[in-house]
């Protein structure tokens, strides 16, 4: 499926300064990994160290929440656009 | 990252202390709007935003991808960029926490102001290494007054 990634601001120098990459992916997982592929730099920014999304990471299949999907699992159709989304967290843990 | 520089008003300055002396003992945050350079970036305005980690706010902070998009929002609006972010550490240096690194993303700036005794002490800016392993300082330098919002 051609689909359409949006890369949020701070990772766009890791991907060409692109705001948005076209790939084909049949599913989330397949369009990160297709993303991190061709922009080896952003990987480690996405996924811990145990291969796991990071928690401030969000994705969102046409403005919806893959969380309430089936995750990276969710299936993507022609047309769709995959969103990265930040959110912003720290503080001094204490 | 290292050798960038944070261009930002005395105003703005204080009214990030402001929201900090605020929201104390509770940590703050919000979002820096500006523009941004190869070698400089200039906060032209701030996005005051609840800080939704209600469970521990004394030593957390979290903004939602939602405020997020209200800040990206915002700075579209203004033609600028979400150049960074700012909160505050109450009883705690304004340098990043190994719990700030973890989360942190590249490319943002992130300001931390350091209050104590409800009074802003310190204020410090910040950016993640490419590799994540650690934050680099940012100078920060006084400017004339923006056209805050």
């Amino acid at each position: 499926m051609a689909v359409k990634v949006i890369i949020p601001t701070p990772l766009r120098p890791y991907a060409g300064k692109q705001e948005s990459v076209e790939m084909e992916a049949g599913n989330v997982r397949e369009a990160l990994k297709g993303l991190t592929t061709r922009f080896g730099e952003l990987k480690k920014h996405l996924y811990s160290d145990d291969g796991r999304l990071r928690s401030f990471v969000n994705v969102y299949v046409n403005d919806e929440d893959i969380r309430y999907l089936e995750k990276e699992e969710t299936q993507l159709r022609d047309g769709d656009i995959v969103s990265i989304v930040p959110s912003i967290a720290g503080g001094t843990g204490k | 990252m290292s050798g960038t520089t944070l261009r930002i008003s005395d105003a703005l300055i204080r009214r990030i202390h402001a929201h900090g002396v605020e929201t104390y003992p509770f940590e703050c945050c919000g979002a820096l709007l500006g523009k941004d350079s190869e070698t400089s970036r200039e906060v032209i305005g701030l996005l005051p935003l609840a800080n939704r980690r209600d469970d521990s706010p004394r030593n957390r902070f979290e903004v939602t991808p939602g405020d997020v998009q209200k800040a990206e929002k915002k700075a579209r609006e203004m033609r600028v960029e979400v150049i960074g972010w700012y909160h505050s550490h109450p009883n705690a240096p304004a340098r990043p926490s190994e719990f700030d690194r973890e989360h942190a993303w590249p490319w943002y700036s992130y300001v931390i102001v350091s209050v104590e005794a409800s009074e802003a002490r310190d204020t410090k800016s910040w950016r993640l290494r490419d590799d994540r392993s650690a934050y680099d300082a940012e100078v920060i330098e006084s400017i004339a007054q923006s056209a805050s919002i």
